[in-house]
């Protein structure tokens, strides 16, 4: 599958297209293949995101999660400072990452 | 310290409320991205992996106590708590939004700061020693002239739109401690028939095509110092490549025309510059330099030291370096505790270090390009409680110049251009360093790590160097051998196919344990691998 993820204009933070709108997690990306750059155009313009792209991801226990690591990290947070991810108090997110 | 004066802040406060007005139509749609970028990035403000980044100019690595302070409350009220001290002896911020950045800069003008040039293709942050104006083995105080060249490449108009960034670094003694010839370029203040000069080194750097600077002029007048720099520029400007920014670079341009051809062309536009009166007059390198005039020593400091705590003394014996005033030492604070992010400081760290510098060091701190910080002048007496501060703060880790003491750039962590990891390579061989004991035998090991190829964790220079590469989409290491970024500059060598993320610290100990077995009397690593090269390391590696 493909979703796309860009970056909050004002906030700068990591957002991903849901479909309707935008969500800080990843597990809310929706399936934008074939409709990406369209997408993309359209929320650029109404400055609702800043510098997006479309990624491949996988299906993992039901949610969207980012084929490369660099967007693995980049959907939750710097691996070696958990407080400051989306989830600073899942013992396990690291596998999630890695 | 150099302050501001009126024109100096007149431009650095007109400087933010033209940002304030771009970022402003950003937000209101009036720019596009494509449009807004070069101009937020003029002012530091890059895109990165999780948010937008903020990296403040820190020019030659000096603060003052007031600076850092400022520092700490901007980490406070805009970003998370934290930043993280780089290479360049600048600091950054991971998470600012665009909606502040404006009252950010503003900030940093009341303490006489700027982001500017801090990105871009121009003349960025001018480095320098950071033992400047302390060092017992200097010839003069190095960043007098940093700054006559920060202030002459501020806003060049001429040098805004370089074909690549362009770093200079400025040092005044033999120990190069500024990494100075894998800049673009490398100046040393010296002597000669007892006038003082400056030696060009030109066309070094690190990035994807490591080089070491040629020496293209041994001695260039101090009245001609910004002249000479200009059309060691004027050249790169007209003769650089602008179709391949990986070949835009000077290092690339030198290389190509060969040392001595640059030097002919750069003689040629200095005699032609000679009338333009491009040069500064000299009183104002006079004016410049009253701001670095010493600090009132206590001239009958003692040179004793109470050196019955053992942690103390060694700390003592690794931290302090000679000063150049008896009775006084420099400090170095080390943001390299064991299993720790190198460079990064909390908000509380950096108000402690700022309030210790006022009480211990005539107010001043230096950033150290490996990632630490300095105070420059401390009494000799009073290092032990400066110690016993850093120890009740975690600040007191006595690691400086060994395996521990790692450089690391940010990495796959923050980084949007790294292609793996290197904080957390780092924190597993300062913990596996630090558990086997091994640290205090090994001496000084410089070990370096860069997440990709731009090499802003300097790996080329390192003792030993970890490059991370992205191998089919997993991380991959690469171990590399025998660079030193210091006045036996080299550049180091890959040894062989690379490591996932546990072997790689395998790898390091395995390569410091051939050190161990090989060394003879008083060799550092790098001395034993230049002694017996790579061969045994490969065979202790691969088999």
């Amino acid at each position: 599958m493909r979703i796309l993820t860009g970056n909050d204009l004002k906030s700068g933070e990591v957002i991903w297209w849901t479909g309707s709108d935008w969500s800080l997690h990843v597990e809310d990306a929706a399936d934008v293949s074939g409709s990406e750059e369209e997408i993309a155009r359209r929320e650029e313009a109404a400055r609702r995101v800043n510098a997006s792209y479309a990624i491949d991801a996988e299906l993992h226990a039901g949610s969207p999660r980012p084929v490369h690591i660099k967007d693995r990290i980049r959907a939750l947070g710097p691996t070696v400072r958990p407080d400051l991810t989306l989830k600073p108090a899942d013992p396990d997110i690291g596998n999630w990452v890695i | 310290m150099y302050l501001y004066d009126h024109y100096d802040q007149a431009m650095v406060d007109a400087r933010v409320e033209e940002f304030r007005d771009q970022a402003r139509r950003r937000l209101e749609g009036k720019l596009t991205e494509d449009q807004f970028k070069p101009l937020r990035l003029m002012n530091g403000l890059y895109l990165q992996l999780h948010a937008y980044m903020l990296r403040v100019a820190i020019p030659y690595g000096t603060l003052n106590s007031r600076q850092m302070h400022a520092l700490a409350d901007i980490a406070d009220k805009y970003d998370r708590g934290y930043g993280h001290f780089t290479t360049r002896q600048n600091i950054q911020y991971n998470w600012i939004r665009l909606q502040d950045a404006a009252d950010i800069l503003a900030d940093l003008a009341k303490v006489e700061m700027h982001a500017i040039q801090t990105s871009g293709n121009c003349i960025r942050n001018i480095s320098s020693d950071h033992f400047a104006g302390a060092a017992a083995d200097e010839l003069v105080d190095p960043r007098p002239y940093a700054e006559l060249l920060r202030q002459w490449s501020s806003f060049h108009p001429e040098f805004s739109y370089l074909p690549r960034k362009f770093k200079i670094a400025v040092i005044a003694s033999d120990t190069d401690r500024a990494a100075m010839r894998l800049h673009d370029i490398g100046i040393q203040i010296v002597e000669q028939d007892g006038e003082l000069g400056a030696a060009f080194y030109v066309g070094g750097g690190m990035g994807r095509t490591p080089m070491i600077a040629p020496c293209i002029k041994e001695f260039v007048p101090l009245d001609r110092l910004v002249t000479y720099a200009e059309a060691c520029l004027r050249v790169y400007n007209r003769e650089g490549r602008r179709d391949n920014k990986y070949k835009a670079r000077i290092k690339i341009l030198v290389h190509e025309m060969g040392a001595e051809e640059y030097a002919k062309a750069v003689d040629a536009e200095f005699e032609h510059m000679l009338d333009e009166g491009i040069e500064p007059p000299f009183a104002e390198l006079e004016r410049i330099r009253t701001f670095f005039e010493d600090p009132a020593f206590d001239q009958s400091a003692s040179e004793d030291i109470d050196r019955s705590d053992p942690d103390f003394a060694l700390w003592v014996d690794r931290n302090t370096v000679a000063h150049k005033v008896p009775g006084y030492a420099s400090a170095v604070i080390s943001l390299k505790p064991v299993g720790g992010i190198p460079g990064d400081a909390t908000s509380e760290r950096m108000r402690l270090m700022a309030d210790l510098a006022e009480e211990y060091s005539f107010d001043e701190l230096r950033v150290m390009h490996t990632q630490n910080i300095v105070l420059p002048h401390v009494r000799k007496a009073d290092l032990h409680a400066l110690w016993t501060a850093l120890e009740a703060a975690g600040l007191g880790s006595p690691n400086l110049d060994t395996v521990e003491d790692i450089i690391a750039c940010p990495g796959l962590d923050y980084c949007s251009l790294a292609n793996a990891r290197s904080i957390p390579v780092a924190q597993k061989i300062s913990e596996r360093f630090s558990a086997s004991g091994k640290t205090e035998a090994l001496g000084q090991l410089k070990l370096k790590i860069s997440g990709c190829i731009n090499a802003c964790g300097h790996h080329h220079a390192g003792h030993i160097g970890i490059l991370g590469v992205d191998r089919k989409g997993v991380e991959n290491y690469q171990l590399l051998l025998g660079g030193s970024e210091a006045e036996d500059v080299s550049l180091a060598k890959i040894t062989g196919p690379g490591f996932d993320e546990a072997g790689i610290v395998d790898a390091v100990e395995t390569a410091a344990d051939v050190y161990l077995r090989e060394r003879e009397d008083g060799e550092r690593f790098l001395d034993t691998y230049r002694r017996i090269g790579m061969t045994p390391f490969k065979e202790a590696l691969y088999g």
